[in-house]
């Protein structure tokens, strides 16, 4: 494991200031994330996960506490265009086709339309979409347009991929499918992933580290190291290492329940 | 269309019902004084063909309406003062010009609505006053200043059809701009995109269904702006003007086929513009 730190955190804590009460998102949070890492976030709505998430891709400033992305702050990160960010919608245009999709935030970057191309064919090829470019976002499944969303995160070659809860809208089958797609694509290009999730199977099965986290305030309880070995057929989901550290992800949850 | 025709047809045969017998009873005591003053009384038939023919009725009938609209539509050369396409003609150029200022306007408000919060606390309290004033008050003094400046004839139309026309049009547009997402956004702001950038992918496009609607209020607008526009000008051609001679020479008849040339005419430019939504609509694979 490359010990290069690729997201750094100390500290970080953010309040939500309503007119009647204080909501403390997160409090205390720090973590380091090193380059080529999968690592998940997993607890309770309200845990502050997706909000760190939001934090690292600059779409929310914490009130407390220092953050680095790759070097620089959040804000120059996402001038950077250091991350790709994919969202629990899939958020596609209706109008553009696919490829057109795909092509939006290459278009804004400003690319030249011969890489822009190249880059929109390797994309999804990645995800395993080629032959859908002319198709349009309704004519495809929600697991299809989800990994378009995906393919459209990585067209811009950016070292870290934030994903919230991508999968969290997909029946299971679908979900262990794009699953293992996913630790392909991510084995095949190295990137660093943050991965917010509510499921302990999904957790477990895709990363090398293990953020547990409890609401009220948003904090984290555990921070597990994966020994799992990176190729993982779906069947290591039976054999005793990868049910030990369900175990004690489960327990972690379950610590932090009983805080309140 | 065919699951609406049972309906409308009984509406349509209803109101010329209505229509007729009203006829009868208003324009009644015309026809019972004149047979007075003959000596004569009539009988209920006479009665009744007497008020379906008179030449200044109160309430002309529908058959007198429609064969005058017929009259002055096929009969006249368009070029003549007395041919209806010439008077629609006239309103109608008044109408698109008031149109299209008041579409730009609208849309430019909008946008500096949409991208300027001081804009947006500065100016729309005075877009929503502007409204407030009786457009029936304000147009001849529109009029009397374009006057004096020498601008007579089409722009001073244009301009009180562009008064009343933009206000859908940035409300409307103001909705759509904010239509977006926060998802879409946020996802906009993770690309480091512009404001230009947010404005011309996301925001334009999602504002189309909104702007269309705002459209098809703005064109009728228009049209109502460009009527009012040519009743106390002097103006001798457009809708507006026939009605008003009409109503100094009580030729009631006359006001009748101008109201429902407007009414047409009104009808036609709204299902030309959601003729345009549906087509554009589909192209962008949005439900109408």
């Amino acid at each position: 494991m490359p010990s290069e730190n690729m997201i750094s955190a100390k500290s970080i804590s953010l309040r939500f200031d309503t007119e009647d009460s204080v909501v403390n998102a997160l409090q205390n949070v720090s973590i380091n994330i090193s380059r080529g890492e999968f690592v998940s976030f997993i607890g309770p709505s309200g845990c502050g996960k997706t909000t760190f998430l939001r934090i690292i891709a600059d779409l929310e400033r914490p009130t407390e506490g220092e953050i680095e992305v790759n070097g620089m702050t959040p804000e120059e990160a996402r001038r950077a265009r250091a991350y790709g960010y994919v969202f629990q919608a899939p958020g596609l245009y209706p109008w553009r086709t696919i490829a057109a999709n795909v092509r939006l935030p290459l278009e804004i970057m400003k690319y030249s339309k011969a890489e822009i191309n190249e880059r929109i064919q390797r994309v999804l090829s990645l995800v395993e979409l080629n032959g859908f470019e002319k198709k349009f976002p309704w004519q495809l499944s929600g697991g299809m347009q989800q990994r378009v969303s995906i393919a459209r995160a990585l067209s811009f070659d950016a070292d870290i991929l934030l994903m919230d809860e991508p999968f969290g809208a997909l029946d299971e089958i679908v979900r262990d499918h794009l699953n293992l797609q996913l630790l392909k694509l991510w084995l095949k290009t190295n990137k660093t992933i943050c991965f917010v999730t509510h499921s302990i199977p999904e957790a477990v099965y895709l990363s090398t580290k293990i953020v547990v986290m409890s609401p009220r305030p948003g904090r984290i309880i555990d921070v597990i190291d994966s020994a799992l070995p990176k190729q993982r057929p779906l069947e290591i989901r039976d054999t005793k290492p990868f049910i030990e550290i369900a175990q004690r992800v489960r327990e972690g949850l379950r610590k932090g329940q009983s805080y309140d | 269309m065919t699951r609406s025709f049972l309906p409308i047809t009984t509406i349509a045969i209803f109101i010329l019902f209505l229509w007729y017998c009203l006829s009868i009873v208003l324009n009644s005591s015309w026809a019972y004084d004149r047979a007075a003053r003959n000596s004569q009384t009539l009988t209920f038939k006479e009665l009744v063909h007497d008020t379906w023919s008179q030449k200044k009725p109160k309430l002309p009938a529908p058959h007198q309406v429609f064969s005058e609209m017929w009259e002055t539509t096929f009969n006249k050369k368009v070029t003549s003062k007395r041919s209806l396409v010439y008077h629609t003609w006239i309103t109608l150029s008044g109408t698109i010009a008031g149109f299209l200022f008041g579409t730009i306007l609208g849309i430019v408000l909008a946008l500096a609505i949409v991208h300027d919060r001081a804009t947006d606390l500065s100016i729309m309290p005075w877009i929503i006053t502007s409204q407030a004033i009786p457009i029936l008050a304000l147009a001849p003094m529109i009029i009397v200043v374009l006057g004096s400046m020498g601008f007579t004839g089409l722009l001073p139309k244009a301009v009180i059809s562009m008064y009343l026309s933009f206000f859908p049009i940035v409300v409307g547009m103001v909705k759509g701009l904010r239509s977006p997402e926060i998802l879409e956004i946020d996802q906009m702001k993770t690309w480091s995109a512009t404001k230009t950038q947010i404005l011309w992918y996301l925001r334009i496009p999602r504002s189309i269904p909104y702007l269309f609607t705002s459209l098809k209020l703005g064109i009728a607008a228009s049209l109502v702006g460009a009527i009012v526009g040519e009743l106390p000008s002097g103006a001798i051609s457009g809708l507006g003007a026939r009605m008003l001679a009409g109503s100094y020479y009580g030729q009631t008849i006359k006001i009748w086929s101008a109201l429902f040339a407007a009414a047409i005419l009104a009808a036609t430019l709204v299902t030309l513009i959601g003729l345009i939504q549906k087509i554009i609509s589909k192209r962008m694979m949005l439900q109408v």
